[in-house]
């Protein structure tokens, strides 16, 4: 029972972690008034830069410490090359940021196909990284052979990473100037533009680090949660995670526990599908419940929370 | 120029913008307007709805670019690119629409952009409070800068936005038509806050279009005519009819002329009404009213006792709790929008940018909002964009609307524009009941002139017409029965032609029952 408990437990963390990078992005995006639809995309193409440099970097320089940590930052960066082309698309050129956000969401899965096959070979899926060049677990040490709390707190320092930005991206948006500013942007551009901020630059940056962390949530799918990418493998998270944002109400902490929400439900359904509770479902059933649990979440809410003011309208200078 | 106050020094020009044009495509806003402004003076700003007096204010704030002409600050010459380098300059300017956020608080709305910081650029908010309640407290203008912009109400909310220029250190603060929103008590206290700042050395450029509220406050007045200047002039010198005939290029007729007239039947009946707001609380209780053919009945009352939604009830926007609307014996107690419409009513409501006006839409389009699915504007599905147009520059051509182009979109009509194309459709409907609810806010003399005409021309054919306003001088003069609202109910009719103002104002505020 208490072993059951804990599996669900660090389950749960496991597969919130993505969610919350991808949800956080979408947090800033939103924020400054750009509506990031393209966080699919983004996460896609992050696992994939992720899992295909660090694979290629340990060809090159053998097992160094650093690699993962190149291929984790190489992923965030992919993430803000797919953001910066939204956001020229969106605010440069006031371009529809759902339209622009669809084909990015073309263009992740796309992209990432296209190279790993030109790299690879084959279907787009890359080689296993060895499990010394994943991300590394901080705690392994310490919790060796206590396997209740190894199982709950024996995390892929990317989920002790996301939980942190939790709180990091509170206090920058709530507690510095750079916040305040990024918030006025998304609540009424014109208001800030007349005290002389700078409303395209505010959200070219707050699109950008939407992009890097979506980017991180990818590959702490293909170097932590597994250790390769396939094209199947990011499958509508990057929705789950606009979902949790939405019904976070647009503010990191109420992401996390939506984030949380839709990682129990995983969790649950994992733990339902294992052999050992041997209930007679078919896991094709169970792994629809997440999806479900968006539907219904956005069913139920988007209506009544609303977001910043001017998100999704793009600003133009002297326009009345 | 003995009459002026001590305080201006006729020595120093704080503003001095010479031969500015500013061109929105082949449109010229402003024709080489010169501007001057003295230390210490209040120096209104004063022509027709769409003149350009707008303009010239955002060009002087840095938000446009002037395609000629220069500006001069303090004697030097200065090239304000954007709204920093004004703020550097001391300029300071509260917009026409607020420019205020409002899930921040008062305090976060005066510091953004300027925000006081401690290290790792983390705000300091104790500072930032302690800031705004000194500035607060040295010119007089009190807020709470903890409460949230969303829960204070349109009077504070100006105070913030002049405590947002004072703050960053504004020498030169530009109004745009700040009491278009006041209630008269509120200008009072507007008008003894701008003497205070005037005396403390700082200059203010006045937009308004009450000229009673010119006379009072400003030393001179610039007058602008179609984008020109026609004059500058002292205000002490020249009195109220003069200054609106410059304004206007004619003379202005402030009494409405009105035919005596025997009203005929009920057109509207509201029976033992009540209307509960979003918060739940009946704010029309048990109301009674009716208007008949052939006159105009003014709703005459202080904001907020239940005027807005008795309307919304009337015209199918918000539900009736209980009671019944007739109109012509014909039951329209929560009915759609549409069915309220196709009965007869039509309504100029009193939010013109969220209710009245598609913004992104031209005027054609707007023109054509409520009639879109009849004849000759649709046959078989499909818009006759021919028919449109032509009944739009008709329409254009009858109420002048300015520019004369049904091309525009609705959002670049300045306000008073805006306002006549909601009027033109709305009485070419021809409706046995026409509701205005404060009809002429933030219009011109000129365009006041119009739309009380306008209403007055519906009654005389013999159609009913309700006016909600909070300007007695315009309820008494436009109504023929005064219907006076308290706290959600009618406490008194009375004879528009028979009443005074203080009869008025003490039935307003609750006492006196008639
Ligand atoms: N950004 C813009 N694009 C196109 N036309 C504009 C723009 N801004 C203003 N105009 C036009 O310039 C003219 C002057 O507008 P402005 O807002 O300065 O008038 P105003 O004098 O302030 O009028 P009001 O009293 O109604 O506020 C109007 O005809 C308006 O349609
Ligand atoms: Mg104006």
């Amino acid at each position: 029972m208490l072993k059951d408990i804990a599996f669900i437990f660090g389950t749960t963390f496991m597969y919130a972690t993505p969610l919350l990078y991808g949800a956080l992005g979408g947090v800033f995006s939103e924020n400054s008034g750009v509506v990031n639809i393209g966080i699919e995309g983004m996460m896609t193409i992050g696992a994939f830069s992720g899992a295909a440099s660090t694979f290629i970097l340990l060809e090159l320089y053998g097992n160094a410490l650093w690699v993962p940590w190149a291929g984790f930052l190489i992923a965030g960066l992919a993430g803000c090359f797919l953001a910066l082309l939204h956001a020229i698309a969106c605010i440069t050129f006031r371009a529809d940021q759902v339209v622009s956000g669809i084909a990015i969401n073309f263009l992740g899965p796309g992209l990432a196909m296209f190279l790993g096959g030109r790299i690879f070979g084959g279907s787009g899926t890359t080689p296993t990284i060895p499990l010394e060049a994943k991300l590394i677990r901080p705690f392994d040490t310490i919790l060796k052979g206590k396997p209740l709390l190894g199982m709950m707190l024996n995390q892929y320092i990317s989920v002790y990473i996301v939980f942190s930005l939790v709180g990091i991206s509170w206090y920058i948006l709530y507690k510095t100037k750079f916040g305040i500013r990024l918030r006025a942007v998304g609540e009424h551009p014109k208001a800030a533009d007349t005290l002389g901020i700078n409303v395209y630059q505010m959200r070219y940056i707050a699109v950008l680090i939407s992009g890097f962390l979506s980017g991180l949530g990818g590959a702490s799918l293909s170097m932590a949660i597994i250790a390769n990418f396939r094209p199947t493998l990011v499958s509508g998270q990057g929705f789950i995670a606009l979902a949790a944002m939405i019904f976070g109400k647009w503010k990191p902490q109420g992401a996390m526990w939506a984030c949380l929400l839709f990682g129990v439900t995983t969790a649950l359904q994992i733990y339902l599908g294992s052999p050992a509770v041997g209930l007679k479902i078919s896991t094709h059933l169970l792994s629809m419940i997440p999806y479900i649990i968006t539907l219904i979440v956005l069913m139920g809410f988007v209506g009544k929370s609303s977001g910043p003011a001017a998100n999704g309208i793009p600003y133009e200078k002297g326009k009345r | 120029m003995d009459y002026l106050k001590s305080h201006i020094d006729l020595n120093e020009l704080v503003i001095d913008m010479r031969k500015i044009t500013k061109k929105f495509g082949d449109f010229v806003a402003n024709d080489c307007i010169d501007l001057k402004v003295y230390k210490g003076e209040v120096h209104a700003l004063l022509g027709e709805n769409g003149a350009g007096k707008s303009t010239l204010m955002n060009i002087l704030y840095g938000l446009y670019t002037p395609t000629n002409g220069e500006i001069y600050i303090k004697g030097k010459k200065v090239d304000i690119k954007n709204p920093n380098v004004a703020i550097h300059h001391g300029i300071g300017m509260v917009h026409q629409h607020f420019m205020l956020i409002k899930p921040f608080t008062v305090a976060e709305n005066i510091i953004l952009g300027i925000e006081p910081i401690t290290s790792f650029y983390q705000l300091n908010m104790k500072k930032a409070i302690e800031d705004v309640e000194e500035i607060s407290k040295k010119y007089g203008l009190y807020v709470d800068p903890r409460a949230k912009i969303e829960d204070i109400s349109v009077s504070m909310q100006q105070r913030v936005e002049i405590l947002k220029a004072l703050y960053r250190g504004a020498e030169i603060l530009i109004l745009d038509e700040p009491t278009a929103v006041l209630t008269p008590q509120e200008i009072k206290e507007l008008i003894q806050i701008m003497r205070n700042l005037t005396k403390q050395g700082k200059s203010i450029l006045l937009i308004t279009h009450k000229l009673k509220e010119i006379k009072e406050a400003a030393d001179f007045c610039t007058i602008i005519r179609r984008g020109k200047k026609i004059d500058m002039v002292e205000v002490s010198k020249i009195d109220e009819n003069q200054l609106a005939a410059m304004m206007v290029g004619r003379e202005v007729n402030f009494k409405v002329h009105k035919e005596e007239k025997r009203p005929g039947k009920v057109i509207l009946q509201i029976k033992e009404l009540t209307v509960e707001d979003n918060r739940g609380i009946s704010t029309v209780k048990d109301l009674n009213l009716t208007v008949q053919a052939g006159e105009v009945l003014g709703i005459a009352g202080v904001d907020g006792n239940g005027q807005t939604e008795l309307i919304e009830a009337i015209t199918g926007l918000r539900k009736a709790k209980s009671g019944q609307i007739l109109i012509k014996d014909y039951d329209i107690t929560n009915k759609t929008p549409r069915e309220v419409f196709e009965s007869g009513i039509s309504n100029i409501p009193e939010d013109r940018q969220k209710h009245g006006l598609v913004l992104d839409f031209t005027v054609y389009e707007n023109m054509i909002l409520e009639n879109f699915r009849k004849k000759p504007f649709s046959k078989k599905f499909k818009l006759q964009k021919e028919n449109i147009i032509n009944f739009s520059k008709k329409l254009i051509e009858e109420f002048d609307i300015r520019p004369k182009d049904e091309n525009n979109l609705a959002r670049s009509l300045s306000g008073g524009n805006q306002q006549k194309v909601i009027i033109a459709r709305e009485v070419t409907n021809d409706p046995e009941l026409l509701i205005a609810v404060q009809p002429t806010r933030g219009l011109d003399v000129g365009a006041i002139e119009f739309v009380h005409k306008s209403l007055v021309d519906q009654r005389n054919k013999n159609k009913a017409v309700l006016l909600v306003s909070f300007e007695l001088d315009e309820i008494m003069s436009v109504s023929d029965r005064i219907a006076v609202i308290y706290e959600g109910k009618i406490v008194g009719i009375v004879d528009a032609k028979k009443t005074t103002e203080n009869e008025l104002g003490l039935m307003m505020a609750g006492g006196g029952y008639k």
